[in-house]
């Protein structure tokens, strides 16, 4: 189990080749071996969802994953939401609507509300709170994180 | 000040904060590296109380990998965690933690050993290996029990602690009235979403000791480890980065704390330690869990005369940084915003079988109103009054500020509320919520047969703590300004505030500031981010500050562009002529230039067009608010929906609107959490029955209400020149009370809920005796 396996992923578009333990999360394989710090880890037991990425599309747990079954997948992370310098409409509403505070959770909830809106940017308003209900902040009070999340549908219609 | 342009104190800007934590460029505890670092893991105690009769390390030691195994015997110069300097208390050292237990373990969790391994899974793997033979003793799981033994001949209950005035004797006899309730605030905690962490590091070539990971109050914690570690003030840095939330639990200085800076000294490679969730939420500060024998005496019309209170004080394993503060600040804020004539308040100081417990957002506070306010009900209920018009009877008026607590005690400081239009706030709520309206609602879906009623929580804040707070407010050649300061930042938007003030004070645009803050190194001097201090103090120094510098940019503008300083204004950081905007004008990068040391125009001036200034206020401000719910009950499965809730906050003068609402709502979030809920409960053994975010239920969007604030600036303070009185706890306050209040309504039973949090179990308990 602690020998390393050589693997590859892709992270943004990128390929990264790492060395990593078969048990090592991909959340952890992510931040130390790829050097993307900005998922987060905040219960490391697939509650939370501060560690969410895109897999193929899909929001997913980094926390619960191992790093060897993410080859192969596109992932996508915080890092890959903005397009260079323009910043994607999640980013500009939660930075508009103070829908964030330590930042702490923002990258998970940001990757979580990508993959939910480009799939669908017309989601209910009711489905679209119980999909934002699987991730958890501590400082918002999710008013702010919903009004921002919206605003952001909104403008992702529009386009 | 600064003109229109640049004018956005009170505005609500959005955060200079943001743009690196919205695309994953935030730089956390987990975030930092060093070269060559090791990885710390603690084993802890599966006990919670346990004589240690054996440790043997060596099959970890064994494992390739692992540098070092410590237990206590390898740290046994080291000294127990010590109090914060202000905090000292001789009757209560005894009861301070080890940095790894010395013998005998008192929680579980108490930490036992620590590996220090090349890698982290590495570390926890080698953990597993250290086998520890236990001898289990009794354990206290309450603070209402009998008290025991905490060691040898020293009792479990460290301190009898009281708070008196008035004649309270005389007042209960001649009373027309007694109310008396039982009640109950269970434990819970901050839980920020990024747990703790720390890294420690010596850097040889500078013959300093680095702390990265440190928040809350970071020079309070470079002191406490001068002192532990028995070095020069010099050789010891803190440093802040980003912080995952505090919320008065993070950021005190904790064992694992003091063991990376040994473990980074002695083994001579940086040492990294990130706390994961089980690890938090049976080893961070919890705190609330306090038993009230409270009563009140009053006259026939419902005046208080007079109010008692037994407290049994839950204080878990060890007395931490704080010593005894929550429990004086329960009982020095217990009479909250009403004249009481006569109090008394005894608190049983004591130590159980479990988690330790300090500060968390509103100590002291979140469970004082939520006895205060239900007696409060209680008197309208037992006198047959209306709840409102028994608060406004008891409030204390606005004439009689500054209005003063001074209690017998000569060793407890007297509070003085510095201005408060408490009756006026009460009165904006109620009409802004629209009480009447859905109390005459509330009664027909009550006939209709549904159980849905309102609460009203009225509270006092404290903040604005002391004494005193510095700035260094410097001006660069190409006009950006550097704003450094003793404060720290958990999140709550510290730079954005501060910026804004230095922005005001100075007339430059915020977005061209850089606050630094929790840098020992950058300023000497600091206090940091607790009792909702920050915006009034540091935010204090910093306006001051900015002022100070504006004045000697005035004057050498003044003298380059030939007109009086009096005639001139900044903006946008830019000096010309008030109401002349094509006369001449000098930026105040060209005024840095020209203050640079040996500039032929300084004349006899200091160089540098910076200034350092330190705000001094003579007391604490006390903001108030009213919290105001609305709630529906399920009698089959006694779950509670909290239909409404308002925030009505009296902030004085609000720095940043967008940033006081999100500390209104977020707070308000948490106290829904600890009112209905959230518990650290622990089994008769003293075995944690919450570790994970499974057990520990935080609320997610799915239990958020829609939270109206309405946030008020009729009471500014006068003891700085802004009126500020700060944010930071004014929403969670007064929510266990207000939901209590609510849920008492909404089933028609008065002072029916006595234990929060109000778990469908609970409730179901309650209306199960009362046969619905």
């Amino acid at each position: 189990m602690t020998a390393k396996r050589d693997i590859t992923l892709n992270l943004n578009g990128r390929d990264f080749a790492i060395g990593v333990e078969p048990r090592r999360t991909l959340a952890d394989a992510i931040r130390d071996e790829c050097g993307l710090t900005g998922t987060h880890q905040g219960c490391e037991h697939g509650v939370c969802g501060t560690c969410t990425v895109l897999l193929d599309g899909e929001p997913v747990r980094s926390c619960l994953m191992f790093a060897v079954q993410a080859e192969g997948k596109r992932i996508r992370t915080v890092e890959g939401l903005a397009d260079g310098d323009t910043l994607h409409p999640l980013q500009e509403s939660f930075m508009k609507h103070h829908a964030l505070q330590c930042g702490y959770c923002t990258p998970g909830f940001l990757v979580l509300a990508a993959g939910l809106l480009e799939k669908d940017p017309g989601i209910g308003d009711q489905e679209l709170r119980e999909a934002l209900s699987s991730n958890l902040c501590r400082c918002t009070g999710y008013a702010a994180i919903l009004k921002a999340v919206r605003a952001a549908a909104e403008a992702m219609r529009g386009r | 000040m600064a003109s229109e342009k640049t004018r956005v104190l009170g505005h609500p800007v959005e955060r200079l904060e943001d743009p690196p934590l919205v695309t994953g460029r935030g730089r956390y505890a987990g975030d930092i590296n060093f070269p060559h670092q090791l990885h710390m893991r603690m084993l802890r105690s599966p006990h919670a109380h346990a004589r240690i009769t054996s440790i043997d390390t060596r099959r970890a030691e064994a494992l390739p990998g692992v540098v070092a195994v410590w237990t206590h015997a390898d740290i046994a110069e080291l000294g127990p965690v010590d109090f914060r300097a202000d905090r000292a208390s001789e009757i209560l050292k005894p009861y301070r933690q080890p940095v790894l237990a010395d013998g005998r373990v008192r929680y579980v969790g108490d930490p036992v050993a620590a590996v220090f391994a090349e890698d982290a899974y590495l570390a926890e793997d080698a953990a597993e290996l250290i086998a520890v033979d236990y001898e289990e003793l009794p354990v206290i799981t309450r603070a209402d029990q009998e008290p025991g033994e905490f060691d040898t001949g020293l009792g479990t209950e460290a301190a009898f602690l009281t708070h008196t005035f008035g004649d309270v004797a005389a007042a209960f006899a001649g009373a027309h009235k007694v109310i008396e309730l039982d009640l109950f605030t269970g434990r819970h905690s901050g839980v920020p979403m990024e747990t703790r962490g720390a890294i420690g590091r010596y850097d040889a070539a500078r013959d300093v000791l680095e702390l990265h990971g440190a928040a809350k109050v970071p020079h309070r914690n470079k002191d406490t480890l001068v002192n532990m570690l028995g070095c020069r003030p010099d050789q010891l840095h803190v440093y802040e980065s980003h912080v995952g939330g505090g919320f008065g639990i993070r950021g005190e200085l904790y064992p694992e704390d003091v063991l990376v800076m040994v473990a980074a000294n002695r083994l001579d490679r940086p040492v990294k330690w990130i706390e994961d969730r089980m690890e938090h939420l049976m080893c961070a500060n919890q705190g609330r869990e306090q038993r009230h024998l409270a009563r009140v005496a009053v006259d026939e019309t419902g005046r208080i005369l007079a109010m008692e209170d037994e407290i049994f004080h839950d204080q878990g394993a060890y007395v931490r940084t704080h010593g005894s503060n929550v429990a004086n600040r329960t009982m020095c804020m217990l009479t909250g915003l009403y004249d009481v004539p006569a109090f008394k308040a005894v608190t049983h100081f004591r130590l159980t079988n479990k988690t330790p417990c300090a500060t968390y957002r509103a100590p002291g506070r979140f469970e004082s109103t939520y006895v205060r306010e239900q007696l409060v009900d209680a008197i309208a209920a037992g006198l047959g009054l209306d709840r409102i018009a028994v608060r406004r009877l008891n409030l204390i008026p606005e004439d009689a500020f500054p209005y003063v607590l001074a209690f017998d005690e000569p060793h407890v400081g007297s509070l003085e509320f510095d201005s408060g239009k408490y009756e006026l706030l009460m009165d904006k709520a109620l009409d802004a919520f629209g009480w009447e309206e859905a109390d005459k609602r509330l009664a027909e879906r009550r006939a209709a047969g549904e159980m849905a009623g309102l609460g009203i929580g009225l509270f006092l804040e404290e903040g604005g703590r002391g004494p005193s707070d510095g700035a260094i407010v410097s001006v660069d050649t190409k006009g950006g300004v550097e704003v450094v300061t003793g404060g720290a930042s958990l999140g709550q938007g510290f730079e954005t505030a501060m910026a804004q003030l230095c922005a005001e004070g100075l007339g430059v645009d915020y977005r061209g500031i850089r606050v630094i803050h929790g840098q020992t190194d950058r300023i000497p001097y600091g206090i940091g981010a607790h009792a909702t201090r920050a915006t009034v103090l540091t935010g204090g120094a910093v306006y001051q500050t900015a002022l100070t510098v504006r004045a000697k940019a005035l004057d050498m503008a003044a003298e380059l562009l030939q007109l009086r300083a009096d005639d001139l204004d900044i903006v946008d950081g830019v000096v010309g002529r008030r109401g002349d905007p094509k006369g001449p004008t000098v930026t105040l990068g060209e005024i840095a230039k020209r203050m640079q040391p040996g500039s032929k125009a300084l004349g006899g001036r200091a160089p540098g067009l910076s200034a350092e200034d330190f705000f001094n206020p003579t007391d604490t401000v006390f903001p108030y608010g009213v919290h105001l719910a609305q709630v529906c009950v399920d009698p089959g499965t006694g779950g509670i929906t909290v239909e409404r809730f308002m925030v009505a906050y009296d902030v004085g003068r609000a720095v940043n609107p967008a940033m006081v609402e999100g500390q209104l709502v977020g707070g308000c979030m948490q106290g829904l959490g600890g009112a209905l809920y959230e518990e650290f409960a622990y089994d008769e053994r003293g075995q944690p029955l919450a570790v994970t975010l499974a057990d520990y239920l935080l609320p997610t969007m799915g239990e958020a209400p829609d939270i109206q604030c309405l946030v008020t600036e009729d009471a500014p303070s006068p003891l700085n020149p802004l009126g500020m009185k700060s944010a930071g706890e004014g929403g969670i306050n007064g929510v266990g009370a207000a939901i209590a209040s609510a849920v008492n309504d909404a089933i028609g039973i008065p002072g029916a809920v006595t234990q929060l949090p109000i778990t469908p179990q609970r409730l179901r308990a309650i209306l199960r005796r009362a046969g619905r």
